[in-house]
């Protein structure tokens, strides 16, 4: 439990908070238009449908504030930065951004399917009361009517028409419609096979969002919610209720007078819109600076190296950058992880052609010629994430998976960097990298680097500073053979590092075990850059062999999101 | 990621869409509305098309996603063979199958989700592509070596430089056993 705490405290809480204010907002505004005298009437018209449709809307309304703030991608680097003081777990939870982005999405799409379900229900009765299907005062409610027709208790004003035309044709039905539509053309494409494989699609559907957001805040605008208003002399619906008839005639029941609820969604969602605006703007700004190219390297294995220089970019190790090539496409950002070192006077990317926008820019810069600057080159960020914070740990244990090596390679590099100039910063005694790939062909330079810094740490005596240990998880019987021959070499056969490959997976309680064994007392920072299903595994394992004695080892999961 | 796979969205919105008017139909039966038999005609349709779409199709490149327990209904669904291959088909289908639910408000939402799914499937099978079932990988077994076979490279094996073939000096490349080893 104590070493749950350590690991998840912040973030559950922080839900737990979410979700109260959610339950908070649904209980009251549910008892709000279920026991307030002044909704009797429409009440009497609706039955508990009101109450079910209103609570939702309060709850989305809430949800719809919440929902572009994680995805201010520069606003987060602003927290990020004025956060400096309050330590790495505070910090930690804006890496869980996008996380929470799809949490709240879940919300708005279960309270959309509520409120949606409710106002069927309300539509249907609405008119069927107009229509004098009900009772009588049913019937009374839905004929109140005065000169301006801004009195009426029932919204639909016509005894002819069918529940379809009455939505098609007020404010609060059609922009229902429609941003429901958008909403739910939003969530179809960002399932996890669309997002993952077809990027563009669910990039360019999700920008469906305006709409939404359009329709959302002009939903209220029809004022179809209507309660009583109190009249002088006081129309008491208790003695009222059965005397529809007099009402008017005699003075105890003057005719009910009702008004519209004030609009309030666009009171909740504005703030945010502007802050997306300022994002939006912030992004195209940032599109607009020079971007100038200082070497272009293509690599073996069909891997890109830009190395660029833009006046005023300041970086941290392991963050990213979007790159937009509107060459390739005008709309389109991708995220690339630098693989620069701060120290560095440029920085540069990575980029292996993956898909349609890599292979293009790929095939444009092998079409330069020599020595010429590549295409324009919008950059956004830097943006932060969790490695940033490898400095700050005693002990860090670096896990980098296939492509995941990449935020490694800057991390590596500004380490011994920091080493070289003996920076008072680098708190770190000790690195444990390790680094699991299916094929090493694709990373032939990352191998590279790493042989450089093996080298030089050599020549400086640290050999015990950093150690890294490969697993090679794709490997056949030739490889082994091959491997096997070659055992007694002092470099490994695969890379040419010193240190051997290992062959499969790691097993992580033992190097879990033998970290802890190394450093007693020391607190561990656990680094991944790879797929879920091994950060659910190392996540466990910090859990499990964390040690609440806060003098004891610790580990704390960090894992980056792509 | 390569080229876009347009049945894949278009299957999330189907069935998603089939989720809908399954809740359309299912509120218009219940809350017993006005041309509720619209309503009943939704819950069937919702369900046909959830059915229909449950199994997601191979994807041309690159791994397959499987929903959960999609194998029965994979082979229920390969059993119609083109009718079911063919996107055009399912594109007609389910623009066909969404017309009755404008005629009611529970379901057009429902309705017009599933004629959207209905272009993206038209898309998809303007640009060629067609369902084809997951199934799981039959494993194809090598033959069991005999034991009585003896090993055809037999220790001492020459060092890994030797493995390749030197092309220039065919006959010194060619590896002969230091003893002949023959079957009992």
């Amino acid at each position: 439990m104590g070493n749950w705490i350590i690991n998840h405290g912040l973030t559950s809480f922080i839900l737990v908070v979410w979700m109260g204010i959610n339950i908070f907002l649904f209980v009251w505004f549910y008892f709000f238009y279920d026991l307030g005298p002044q909704f009797f009437y429409t009440r009497h018209l609706l039955g508990s449908a009101l109450a079910w449709a209103r609570a939702p809307a309060a709850v989305l309304n809430f949800n719809c504030l919440l929902i572009l703030l994680p995805v201010c991608r520069n606003l987060l680097s602003l927290i990020r930065g004025s956060f400096m003081c309050c330590g790495r777990t505070m910090r930690k939870q804006l890496d869980k951004n996008l996380s929470f982005h799809k949490l709240v999405a879940y919300m708005i799409g279960l309270m959309t399917a509520v409120h949606m379900i409710a106002h069927l229900l309300n539509v249907e009765w609405y008119n069927n009361s107009r229509q004098g299907v009900y009772d009588k005062l049913s019937t009374a409610l839905s004929n109140l009517e005065d000169t301006d027709s801004t009195t009426y208790l029932n919204p639909i004003r016509k005894t002819d028409i069918i529940p379809t035309y009455f939505v098609f044709t007020t404010i609060a039905g059609l922009t229902g419609v429609i941003i429901t539509l958008a909403l739910i053309l939003i969530i179809t494409s960002s399932m996890e096979v669309i997002r993952r494989s077809y990027f563009e699609v669910f990039w360019y559907t999700h920008h469906l969002f305006i709409i939404f957001f359009a329709g959302l805040v002009f939903h209220g605008a029809g004022r179809i919610v209507r309660s009583q208003q109190t009249t002088d002399p006081v129309h008491n619906v208790t003695f009222c209720k059965d005397r529809s008839d007099e009402w008017g005639r005699i003075p105890e029941c003057p005719i009910p007078q009702f008004a519209g609820g004030f609009p309030q969604t666009w009171m909740w969602v504005i703030g945010p819109m502007i802050l997306y605006l300022c994002e939006r703007l912030v992004r195209f700004i940032r599109y607009m600076q020079r971007v100038t190219y200082r070497k272009i390297v293509m690599r073996p294995s069909k891997v890109l190296e830009l190395q660029l220089v833009k006046s005023g970019f300041k970086m941290e190790v392991g963050q990213y950058v979007f790159l937009n090539c509107p060459a390739i496409s005008q709309l389109e950002w991708h995220p690339f992880t630098m693989t620069s070192a701060p120290e560095e006077d440029f920085f540069s990317v990575h980029i292996r052609s993956a898909g349609d926008w890599t292979d293009k820019l790929i095939d444009i810069v092998q079409k330069l010629p020599e020595g010429a600057q590549g295409p324009k080159m919008g950059v956004d960020g830097p943006f932060g994430t969790a490695s940033e914070d490898v400095f700050d740990y005693e002990v860090s244990m670096l896990v980098g998976a296939g492509i995941g090596v990449t935020p490694f390679a800057s991390i590596l590099k500004s380490i011994w960097y920091k080493f070289k100039e003996s920076n008072p910063k680098l708190r770190t005694r000790k690195i444990y990298f390790y680094w699991l790939c299916r094929e090493t062909h694709a990373f032939e330079w990352f191998a590279d680097l790493l042989q450089v810094l093996e080298k030089e740490m050599e020549e400086r005596g640290m050999g015990d500073f950093l150690t890294y240990k490969l697993y090679l998880t794709g490997w056949d019987q030739s490889t082994a053979h091959h491997v096997r021959v070659r055992f007694d070499q002092d470099t490994d056969a695969v890379t040419g590092l010193k240190q051997k490959t290992h062959y499969g997976r790691p097993i992580w309680d033992k190097e879990f075990e033998q970290v802890r064994k190394e450093n007693p007392t020391s607190v561990v920072g656990t680094f991944l850059c790879g797929p879920e299903a091994l950060g659910k595994v190392l996540e466990k394992k910090c859990v499990k062999y964390s040690d609440v004695d806060p003098r004891k080892t610790k580990f704390y999961f960090n894992k980056e999101n792509f | 990621m390569g080229k876009i796979e347009w049945a894949m969205w278009a299957n999330e919105q189907a069935l998603a869409s089939g989720l809908i008017l399954l809740t359309g139909g299912i509120v218009g039966v219940a809350g017993q509305f006005r041309g509720w038999q619209f309503a009943a005609y939704a819950v069937a349709a919702g369900v046909f098309v959830c059915l229909l779409e449950y199994p997601r199709s191979k994807r041309s490149k690159g791994t397959s996603m499987a929903r959960t327990g999609q194998y029965c209904f994979t082979v229920c669904v390969k059993a119609f063979g083109p009718l079911t291959r063919n996107y055009y088909v399912r594109a007609f289908l389910h623009a066909a199958i969404c017309v009755p639910g404008g005629f009611m408000l529970a379901t057009v939402l429902g309705c017009v989700c599933l004629g959207i799914a209905s272009l993206i499937y038209l898309a998809a099978a303007i640009h060629g592509e067609h369902w084809e079932p997951i199934l799981p990988r039959k494993e194809i077994r090598k033959p069991v070596d005999s034991v009585k076979n003896p090993p055809q490279n037999p220790p001492p094996r020459p060092p890994p430089e030797m493995h390749r073939k030197r092309v220039d000096d065919l006959e010194g490349a060619a590896y002969d056993n230091p003893m002949t080893v023959t079957d009992e």
